[in-house]
C-alpha cells in the first residue's frame, strides 16, 4: 500500500507528466484558454488514463511478452487507447448526460494526447506491477490535471496584463509553463519514502 | 494527329512541373512563417524533453522527417479508399507502423541513443504535427505534393529541435555533438576542452576562470523558455503572425 502511494505521489507531483517530461503538451496549451475547459480536459485524462493503464498491462504481459510481439507494442497500445476512448465516450453518454456535456468535445481529443501513450510506454520501460500500473496512471493523471487548472487560471489572468505583442498568447503560455515547470521542481524536496512501509490502519 | 498530342502533353509538364513553386512553397513555407512549433503549436509533446543534447535531437528530427513525409505520402496514395467514419483509426495505424520501422532500425542501428530517447520514439505516434498535416493536407492531396509537404514540416520541427538542442548543450554541457564521433568540447573544466577554464596559466584560465555552465540549460524547463524566446524574436520580426485572441 506505501509503494503504491509513493508512486502515485512521484507521478502527481515530482515527475509530473507535463511539467517534467512535456507529454501532452499540444492539448495542454490549446485547452488552457478558460479554466472551465480546462478543468473537463483534466478530468477526462484522469478517468482515460486511469482505464487504459491497466488494459494496456494486461495486453502487454499476457498478450506481447508471453507471445513474444513486443515490436507490435505501438500499435496495440495506440488501437486500445483510440477504442477504449471511444467506449468511455459511449458509456458516458449512455449513463451520465451530464458529465458527457461537460466532457464532450475533449474525450476524442485525448486518443492523441502524449500524456495517455506515453503513460503506457513509461509503464512498460519501468517495469510496474498491475497495481503500481493503475496507481501511476490516477498519478499521473492527476499531476495533469493540476498542470492545466493552474496555467489555466494564471492565462486567465494574464489577459489583462500587459504583454508585448510578441509574447502575447502562445509565448507567454511556454514563459508560464517553463516558470511551473521551475516552481514545482522544488516539490522534488518530498521524500516518498516516507510511505514506503505505511500501511492502513485496521 | 502524333504531333497534337505530343504539343499537349508537354504543355501538361509545363503547367506541372515535377518541383514547381507550389512545391517549393510547401517545403518552405513550415520552416519560418508556419512553423509547425512556433506558429501552429504542433507537436511540442513527444520531443521537447530530447532536446538536451543536439545528437539526439538530430536523430528525432530524421525520425519525425521521415514519418511524417511517409506517412503522408501512404494517406494519399488511400486516400480515395479510406471511408470518412474511421479514418481517425486508420491513420493512427499507418503512423504507428511506420513508427515502429524507425523503432526497431534505430534499435539496431544505434542502441545509446534509442535508450537514451526511451518512451519518446513511440510518441512519435501521437504527435500532432503528423496527424495534423494527414487531417489537413494528405485527405484532400495528390501524393507527391503530400510528400513534400510532411518532409517541409518535418524539416520545420526539426530545425527547432535542433536549434533549442544546440542553445541547451552549448551553454549547459560546454560541447557540442556529444555521444557521437563529431564531438567537440568547447568550454569547460579539464584540459579536452578547447576553452580550458581551470589549468592555471594558460589564455583559457586567464580569461575564462570565471565561466561555469549553466545548470538551468540541463533542465527540461529550459526548453520551454528558449522556445518562447524563439516565438518573442520571431513575431517581432514578423508582427503578421501576433496572436490577437
Amino acid at each position: 500500500m506505501g509503494d503504491l502511494i509513493n508512486i502515485f505521489i512521484k507521478s502527481a507531483f515530482i515527475e509530473n507528466m507535463i511539467l517534467a517530461y512535456f507529454l501532452g503538451m499540444c492539448s495542454f496549451l490549446a485547452v488552457s484558454k478558460s479554466l472551465s475547459t480546462a478543468f473537463g480536459l483534466g478530468l477526462a485524462v484522469i478517468f482515460v488514463l486511469g482505464i487504459t493503464m491497466p488494459i494496456n498491462w494486461l495486453i502487454n504481459e499476457y498478450l506481447l511478452v508471453s507471445f513474444e510481439l513486443e515490436f507490435l507494442r505501438f500499435i496495440v497500445f495506440i488501437a486500445v487507447i483510440a477504442s477504449m476512448v471511444q467506449l468511455v465516450e459511449m458509456i458516458v453518454e449512455k449513463f451520465s448526460p451530464g458529465l458527457y456535456a461537460a466532457l464532450g468535445i475533449f474525450l476524442p481529443l485525448i486518443t492523441v494526447n502524449c500524456a495517455i501513450l506515453g503513460g503506457s510506454l513509461f509503464m512498460v520501460s519501468r517495469e510496474y506491477s498491475l497495481s503500481e500500473s493503475v496507481a501511476f496512471g490516477l498519478g499521473g493523471g492527476f499531476g495533469w490535471f493540476l498542470a492545466i487548472i493552474a496555467i489555466a487560471a494564471i492565462r486567465e489572468r494574464i489577459r489583462y496584463s500587459k504583454v508585448p505583442p510578441g509574447l502575447r498568447g502562445l509565448g507567454m503560455a511556454f514563459l508560464l509553463t517553463g516558470l511551473m515547470g521551475l516552481a514545482f521542481l522544488s516539490l522534488s524536496g518530498i521524500d516518498p519514502a516516507v510511505f514506503a512501509g505505511w500501511q492502513p490502519a485496521e | 494527329m502524333a504531333t497534337a498530342t505530343e504539343t499537349k502533353e508537354i504543355r501538361i509538364e509545363e503547367k506541372d512541373p515535377w518541383f514547381g513553386s507550389k512545391e517549393r512553397e510547401l517545403m518552405v513555407d513550415p520552416l519560418l512563417d508556419n512553423n509547425p512549433i512556433t506558429i501552429q503549436v504542433l507537436g511540442v509533446c513527444s520531443a521537447l524533453a530530447v532536446t538536451s543534447l543536439v545528437y539526439p535531437s538530430i536523430v528525432m528530427a530524421v525520425a519525425v522527417v521521415f514519418v511524417c513525409g511517409m506517412a503522408n505520402l501512404t494517406t494519399s496514395l488511400l486516400r480515395k479508399s479510406i471511408p470518412k467514419a474511421v479514418r481517425l483509426i486508420v491513420q493512427l495505424v499507418i503512423i504507428a507502423t511506420l513508427v515502429t520501422l524507425v523503432n526497431e532500425a534505430l534499435k539496431a542501428l544505434n542502441y545509446p541513443v534509442y535508450k537514451q530517447l526511451s518512451v519518446y520514439i513511440g510518441l512519435i505516434i501521437t504527435n500532432c504535427i503528423v496527424m495534423g498535416r494527414l487531417e489537413a493536407f494528405a485527405m484532400a492531396n495528390r501524393p507527391w505534393r503530400s510528400f513534400v509537404d510532411g518532409i517541409g514540416n518535418g524539416l520545420g520541427y526539426g530545425l527547432i529541435l535542433i536549434v533549442v538542442g544546440f542553445i541547451r548543450e552549448v551553454f549547459g554541457k560546454g560541447s557540442v555533438f556529444a555521444g557521437s564521433g563529431l564531438e567537440f568540447k568547447i568550454i569547460g573544466a579539464g584540459s579536452t576542452y578547447a576553452i580550458d577554464t581551470t589549468t592555471p596559466d594558460q589564455w583559457g584560465s586567464t580569461f575564462f576562470g570565471w565561466y561555469a555552465n549553466n545548470g538551468l540549460m540541463v533542465m527540461s524547463v529550459a526548453a520551454m523558455f528558449i522556445i518562447a524566446v524563439l516565438i518573442w524574436v520571431q513575431r517581432a520580426r514578423n508582427p503578421k503572425l501576433v496572436d490577437v485572441s
